[in-house]
Parts: C-alpha cells; structure tokens; sequence
C-alpha cells in the first residue's frame, strides 16, 4: 500500500510533488502512489540543468519494468539542480518517493502556481476517485 | 471488472491491483524485479485464476480436437500435457492452450483469459460443423481456481502438501491428485523458464491452497508473484503472450509455433498453412537486446538502413540479464542473430542487434 502523502508538499493531478524551499524554489518527484503504478524503475532521463519549463509540460522520463511515462513540472521555471544519483540508482524513487527519491530542483517564474496545486488530502481524494 | 478468488488476499497482501484481459489482477506484491529475482532463485506463487478451462468429453472428443488444433493429439497420453495453438481458416492464430489428457476421450483445453469465450465458441462451432455430437463441450473456467508455483524450489514446498511422488512427474505431465486434501490436477510445467507447477481444484478451495503454500513456503523464501513479474520472466525465456506476439492475423510459422503445427493431419487452417510453409513467410518474430540506452515496448517502430521494417510486439528490462530485451516482428532477411536493427524510442533510434531465443535459459 502505498506511503501516505505528506502534507507539507502540493501535488498535481498527474502524481508530481512540490516542496517549497527557499528564496522561490521548489523540489520536485513523484508520489509513492504514481511509483507504486510504475512498478520498479530501471532508468530515470533528467532535465539539463537550466531548462525552462512550462507547468505541466514534461521535465523528465521515468522507464520501469513494465512501462515508459512522463514527468511533468508541476510548476512553471528553471531547472537549478537535479538528483544525479537517480542515474546510477533509480530504484530510489521506488524506495523513498518523496525523498531522496526527488527529480529536480526548480526556480519558479510564478510563485502562486503552487497555490493551484493540491494538498495532500485533496490528491489523497483524487487518488481514491481517479481510477488509473 | 472480474474478480478471482484470490483478489481479497491480493489487497490483504499489499498488491498493487492492475486490469487484464476483464479481471483486476496483482501487478506486484514485493515489486517486479524482487518478485522476478525470488522466482529465478527460490519460487513465485501466482495467482492464474483468470485462465480458461474448456473440457471436452465424449467419443468423439478427439476428433473434435484434431479439428480445432494445429497440434497432432493423436499420440497423446494419458496425463500428458500438449501445447498446440488453434487457428482460423488463414491460419492466423485465435489462441495458444495447453491441451490435457486426463482420461480416454477427456481433455481440458486452457486458455488465455480474454480467448476464452472466443475459444469456446470457435469449438463449439466446428463441433456443430462437423456434427461432433458425442464430444460435450464445457466451460469449467469459473469453477475452476488455478494456481502457479514457479522456481527452484518449487517442488520442495508443493511436495509438502500434495499427495503422491512430485519428483517422478515428468516436464508436462499431469497427475490427478490431492492437494491439502483437496483434489486437484497438478503439472510440472509454467511460464516463467523455471521447474513448477500448474495447479487446478475447485475455484471455491483454491484459496486455501494459496494460503497453505504461502505458509509452508514462507520459511523457504516462497513469495507471491504478479504478472508484472510473470511478463518479465516468460519474456525472458522467450515465451510468447497471445494479443503481444499473436493475434489473428500472426500464423504459428510466423512466430516460433511451426514446432506445434502438424501439416498431415487435417485441421482448421492447415491448407492455408501449407501454402505458407510452401511459399515461405515474409516475416518472422525475432528476440533483440538493445545496444544502446532506452526500454523498447510493444508497438514501437524498428528501422533498419533508414527504413521502418517492423514492429515490437514485447520488451522490458531483463532482471536477469540486466539489460533491455524484447521481441519484434522484421522480414525474413533481418531475422539472423548478429543483425543491427534500431528501434524508435520516443522519437530516438537506439540500436539493437538480434539475437537467439531463449534470452535466459535455466541450468539443469
């Protein structure tokens, strides 16, 4: 069963998480419930560091055992750092999703997209209404 | 969504649920690559309740069989198990069973989970045609509950709870037997590459013969395995998954079935096969491994010199092998192992180079 969603993060419809951290940026990954879905994960294609990304356009790509999905940015900015462990140990977003499992760091152009975001008990609600 | 009678005790179990040809199904306990890992060491137990088990029972039960599948039944012996594919009138294949004898005149056809209506009706219609009225035809799948016990030691934790002499039943073989007391049909034969066992009782029981293996088994390292797990492991022991590698345009000779396909006997399909094997096919299924990064998957394009050549119809992650694996459909001149080949991975070429089936075989 998958790990309970922490509530001092936002989610996205799509099982993205955003942690505010300082000065206007954000830390981002996947829910335990979206890596659950995915199954064991082999490979993780990151971000260059520096990208501009859009909210909801895709920022990287998760390949498991059983299928390929994309990531998608829950918010709108640059790309400032990314887990460069998940090259070498991918399964760390199996392990441990919303924590050292996290995909990138991202400077936000527009703070008040994480206002639109979810809490956890609304992505709770979704999870338990959404059939995947 | 159809449930097996196991489904509470996958929920119970933490089981990450999927849908599968109509049933919700686990996907994975532990996770796919352990549940893969354990099975290739130690043993998997899964749950294959969503299978089809047709019987056909009469005088002229053979006949009818000899009809419907491309395998020659003729020689069949009692407790034996045969794998034969059944085929439309081109010759493309409606479904890959195993066929057993249990008796004279009584067999049990099983099935894939979304053939198995399909299955039912195609029998029932050639009995129709050709006037088999002594063959009775009956679909046992829902109370049927079947289950797989996969890997090395297998035969160790079944043993404890089965009646009779485990070790002398021979690669498909079957013997009408007790399980916790039970009756029940066990094999010695799965989907996985390893030695096991398929077990048939009464879809009412199965699930405390689920519980009795998962007990007796725990100390021995046995774990419950899902079809995330059940995908990797007979993709590499190159085993073939009807509606991935066949489907009713795919004729046996196309695929790795020329092996299950008897030309001198008569059935449905046999003359356009004849002309296949006579002409030769156009295209043949071949395993690949990946040469370059990336996970090829079902339906992606594979190129050679510049030009789509054909399809993937299975790939994954190898846990075995660790290395990206799959199987493909190319023309006949691409099919020699050694052969570059690139797959289009999310608008990327990787290359992949073919090679021979099976991709992992066991040491005996």
């Amino acid at each position: 069963m998958a790990k309970p969603s922490p509530n001092d993060r936002k989610y996205t419809k799509e099982h993205e998480w955003a942690k505010a951290d300082d000065g206007n940026t954000i830390t981002m990954g996947i829910t335990d419930h979206a890596q659950e879905l995915l199954t064991d994960v082999v490979y993780v294609e990151l971000p260059a560091v520096g990208r501009k990304v859009k909210q909801m356009q895709p920022i990287a790509v998760v390949e498991s055992v059983k299928s390929v999905s994309d990531i998608f940015a829950p918010v709108s900015g640059e790309v400032i750092e990314v887990n460069k462990a998940l090259e070498a140990t991918p399964e760390m977003i199996n392990k441990d999703a919303f924590g050292e499992g996290w995909i990138a760091k991202i400077k936000m152009d527009t703070p008040s997209e994480l206002d639109g975001l979810m809490t956890s008990q609304g992505y709770e609600e979704h999870i338990k209404t959404t059939p995947h | 969504m159809k449930k097996t009678p196991l489904y509470e005790r996958h929920l119970a179990l933490g089981a990450t649920m999927t849908e599968f040809g109509g049933w919700a199904m686990p996907v994975q306990y532990s996770g796919v690559i352990d549940e893969h890992r354990n099975t290739r060491t130690l043993a998997g137990l899964f749950d294959v309740c969503h299978m089809g088990e047709i019987e056909i029972k009469g005088p002229q039960a053979l006949d009818l069989l000899q009809r419907v599948m491309s395998r020659n039944l003729a020689k069949q012996q009692i407790g034996e198990m045969k794998l034969s594919a059944i085929t439309n009138e081109k010759g493309g294949i409606i479904d890959d069973v195993t066929v057993y004898k249990r008796g004279e005149g009584h067999y049990m056809v099983v099935t894939n989970a979304a053939t198995r209506d399909g299955d039912r009706e195609w029998i029932l219609k050639a009995r129709q045609e050709r006037g088999y009225s002594k063959a009775d035809v009956k679909d046992l799948s829902d109370a049927t509950g079947k289950i797989d016990i996969q890997g090395p030691i297998a035969q160790k934790i079944l043993s404890e709870i089965v009646e009779g002499d485990l070790a002398a039943l021979r690669f498909y073989h079957a013997m009408d037997t007790r399980v916790a007391g039970m009756p029940a049909l066990v094999s010695r034969s799965g989907y996985t590459g390893e030695d096991g066992f398929e077990v048939y009782t009464e879809a009412a029981r199965i699930g405390e013969i689920w519980d009795l293996l998962l007990h007796v088994g725990d100390p021995h390292g046995l774990k419950p395995a899902g079809l995330g797990s059940r995908d990797t492991l007979r993709l590499e022991a190159g085993m073939m998954l009807f509606g991935h590698e066949m489907c009713q345009t795919v004729t046996p000779y196309e695929v790795i079935y020329g092996w299950i396909t008897d030309l001198d006997k008569e059935f449905i399909g046999r003359d356009a096969l004849k002309r296949q094997k006579a002409d030769g096919v156009r295209r043949k299924l071949v395993g690949f491994e990946l040469t370059e990064r990336g996970i090829a998957r079902h339906g992606y394009p594979v190129y050679a010199g510049g030009e789509k050549i054909g399809e993937v119809t299975s790939g994954t992650f190898s846990p075995t092998l660790e290395k990206a694996i799959g199987l493909a459909f190319v023309p006949v001149q691409f099919k020699e192992p050694g052969t570059v080949l690139e797959v289009e991975i999310r608008s990327r070429r990787a290359k992949a180079k073919v090679v021979p089936l099976p991709f992992y075989k066991r040491k005996k």
